[in-house]
């Protein structure tokens, strides 16, 4: 077996058998789900609290438009004076909606108040907006002599529907399932990145302490001991990728065939209305997989592996550099902000350039600079690149990538042997020539 | 005698900084080589340049005749003074990589092993991981991986700190053992007695520059003062003295012994020892005579301190 297999071996094994390892491959799916759950409950116990709200309307033609809902309750209190209205209020209500008694409707748009000591949702305040702006609109409407009533049935509300040229139905939340998509697989780079570089770096500093750093690279070449920590960490990685996309695929199939085959079984109870309930459910949620599966998942899934190993690569012997310079994980800190940096700003740019226009030129130009391709090309594909940019992208990344491994492992070779002093930036460049 | 290791003409600058300034050495095959040096005098520099960890930045270092290559690591054992292990991996596993690493077959590493396991008793250890053992027992393993690999040159640093006496003793005597078979050794060490004990030729590094280097026994001649250390019960001191002093300069000293006798230190100045001794039975009882042979470590001292 090469020197290098051996050190790939032991840096796998080293990683697989570790207790972390393993807890952290079969618990943190579980931590996933599990935190859905309990995201989704918490979001519903919170729903299940009514706000109590009191109204004072002295001009009492709003007070009707505010209905009683599953979250909120109006009481009025326009009967009272204001300042006992206020005073009640305070006491034992969430908050107090006045309503001023002015003649122009203009300025009595601008005049209402919610009073409270807790600031109100967004969403609140856009509901009480909408209540205000629809009465004053009605009043206009009517003080311009239309027929509010005629007016309100000559609305439409239009829906339109989506399909594609092959005559297929589309999706209205496709964008966003795209989205999500390619953000899940820029995050998970990310997040790879970060852990298993850190991993990378740790696994440095341990051979540095535990001082067998000397007697390794008298057998071996720094940069074959690298390579080797690099690649066997990366395959253990690749490892818990594997045994997840398993565990999902199985899911998605599991559940595709539930509401595609399932779904027209019949249950003892009420067949009818649960079949139809069934179906309904089922078509809405059997079109999303279509959807799903109808994505260039090939191209996602091929330029996933290709964008990680090369972003994981070129991330991970800047890590192994810093862990070969510093003495403690604690010195560490000053030398990854840099390195997280463009990471986060990989995330966020990605998210929020390839949401508002996938093809734009910050979305486009991200996903060629090498230190942030492999997070916002991945959230691009879903919406289609062409080929040539993924080209493009991917050599960039990969020789800025053998660029990036020969000066980390310039710093790395010196690293490894000093001991007992916290290096700056100007040392570690003094040692790119040694 | 044909040489192990030949370093000729060694340089190594780290920025401004010059660890070794056209560094020079023959090690002869077979032999057990001290290389002495204070902290910081470019030792480990030296060590690390034979090892191929670092480059030198001029000269040329020959093993065996050829001249240094990669694949001359695995005629090389090399103990470092700032070792350890893998502590959460097995000491099996990890005696097995590091054989492998070395250019072993898994096979003959698991061969040799055994042999070293058995030798030092220490088979039940195969499984346990190095964070259980204790320092001196880790230090075993770590020798243990030194020599596994059957090196023809063995480079220890400092090999026996971290040793109980008894410990000590027993990598001592394998030390021995080795050389007698045909291994051998380069020691860098600051205790001068294991030197004076084990080494057949020293060199001397300070400084950056080799100051010393030969036989042991060689650089002692040359460092030999002529001087004698000299113990007699004397009834007649004043005559004695005068008649030492007519020929000899005289020094007082002190050594241990049983009796109360006078004890001199007598430089010859090219006389005979036996001029000295015709002089000392005429005028008393002898008790002790001993020429005085500079010590490694005062030849150390006193050359470190010249410069």
């Amino acid at each position: 077996m090469g020197i290098l297999a051996l050190i790939i071996k032991r840096e796998f094994i080293a990683k697989v058998r570790n207790k972390s390892f393993i807890v952290m491959t079969f618990l943190s799916p579980l931590l996933i789900v599990g935190m859905s759950f309990l995201i989704g409950y918490l979001a519903n116990m919170n729903a299940g609290e009514v706000k109590k709200i009191a109204i004072h309307d002295e001009t009492g033609t709003f007070k009707k438009d505010f209905k009683n809902s599953k979250e909120t309750t109006y009481t009025d209190l326009s009967a009272l004076p204001f300042k006992a209205a206020k005073d009640t209020a305070s006491k034992s209500y969430e908050g107090l909606i006045y309503i001023p008694k002015v003649a122009n409707p203009k300025e009595l748009a601008t005049k209402v108040e919610y009073i409270s000591d807790d600031s109100p949702s967004m969403e609140f305040i856009m509901e009480m907006e909408d209540v205000i702006n629809h009465q004053l609109t009605q009043n206009n409407l009517k003080a311009l002599g239309f027929d509010s009533v005629k007016i309100d049935s000559a609305q439409v509300k239009s829906d339109i529907h989506l399909s594609k040229f092959s005559g297929e139905n589309s999706l209205k939340g496709l964008n966003e399932i795209k989205i999500g998509i390619g953000s899940a697989f820029g995050y998970l780079i990310m997040m790879f990145i970060i852990i298993y570089g850190n991993f990378v770096m740790r696994s440095v500093i341990e051979e540095k302490t535990n001082r067998i750093i000397e007697i390794i690279i008298s057998s071996v070449k720094p940069y074959q001991l690298m390579m080797g920590k690099i690649i066997g960490n990366s395959l253990a990685g690749i490892l818990q990728f594997a045994i997840w996309a398993i565990v999902g695929v199985v899911l998605l199939v599991g559940v595709s065939s539930f509401f595609g085959v399932q779904a027209g079984a019949a249950s003892s109870v009420d067949p009818e209305m649960i079949n139809a309930a069934k179906q309904e459910l089922g078509g809405t949620i059997q079109m999303y997989l279509h959807e799903i599966w109808n994505l260039p998942i090939g191209t996602l899934i091929t330029c996933f592996i290709i964008y990680f190993i090369g972003g994981y690569f070129l991330y991970s012997s800047l890590y192994a550099a810093i862990g070969a310079a510093v003495d403690s994980e604690t010195d560490s800190q000053q030398f990854l902000l840099p390195i997280i940096m463009p990471l986060m700003l990989g995330v966020y740019v990605g998210f929020f350039t390839v949401m508002d226009d996938p093809h734009g030129t910050v979305a486009t130009v991200f996903s060629m600079i090498p230190f942030t391709s492999p997070i916002v090309m991945l959230m691009r594909i879903p919406f289609g690149v062409p080929l040539w940019q993924i080209v493009l992208s991917i050599v960039l990344l990969f020789g800025t990538f053998f660029g990036v491994v020969w000066f980390a492992s310039k710093i790395y070779r010196v690293g490894i042997l000093m001991y007992g002093k916290k290096p700056t930036w100007k040392e570690m460049y003094k040692w790119l020539k040694y | 005698m044909s040489s192990i290791l030949e370093v000729r003409n060694v340089v190594k600058q780290y920025g401004d900084y010059t660890a070794l300034n056209s560094v020079s050495l023959e090690v002869p095959q077979g032999s057990i080589y001290g290389l002495l040096g204070p902290n910081g005098a470019g030792k480990t520099s030296l060590i690390r340049i034979i090892n191929q960890i670092t480059m030198p930045d001029g000269g040329e270092v020959f093993l065996d005749g050829e001249k240094l290559s990669p694949h001359h690591v695995q005629h090389i054992g090399y103990m470092p003074e700032e070792r350890g292990l893998y502590k959460t991996m097995k000491v099996g596993e990890q005696c097995l990589y590091l054989a492998q690493l070395k250019g072993m077959s898994h096979a003959d590493a698991k061969k040799q092993l055994k042999y070293w396991f058995e030798k030092f008793e220490i088979e039940t250890w195969w499984d346990k991981k190095i964070q259980e053992l204790s320092k001196g027992m880790a230090q075993k393993v770590q020798f243990i991986v030194t020599v596994l690999h059957e090196p023809k040159l063995l480079i220890l640093d400092e090999p026996f700190s971290g040793f109980d006496p008894v410990n000590a003793n027993l990598i001592k005597d394998e030390i021995i053992e080795l050389n007698k078979k045909g291994t051998s050794v380069i020691f860098s060490t600051h205790r001068m007695e294991s030197v004076e004990e084990m080494c057949d030729y020293i060199a001397l590094i300070h400084k950056s520059n080799k100051l010393i280097e030969g036989k042991l026994i060689d650089v002692k001649k040359s460092h030999r003062t002529n001087a004698y250390e000299v113990g007699i019960l004397s009834n007649n001191v004043e005559r004695l003295m005068y008649d030492l002093t007519q020929k000899f300069q005289l020094q007082q000293t002190d050594f241990k012994s049983l009796n109360d006798e006078l004890k001199l230190e007598v430089q010859l100045n090219g006389s005979a020892p036996n001029e000295l001794l015709n002089i000392l039975t005429q005028n008393g009882q002898v008790t002790h005579f001993v020429e005085k042979i500079p010590s490694i470590n005062d030849i150390f001292i006193q050359t470190v301190s010249q410069k």
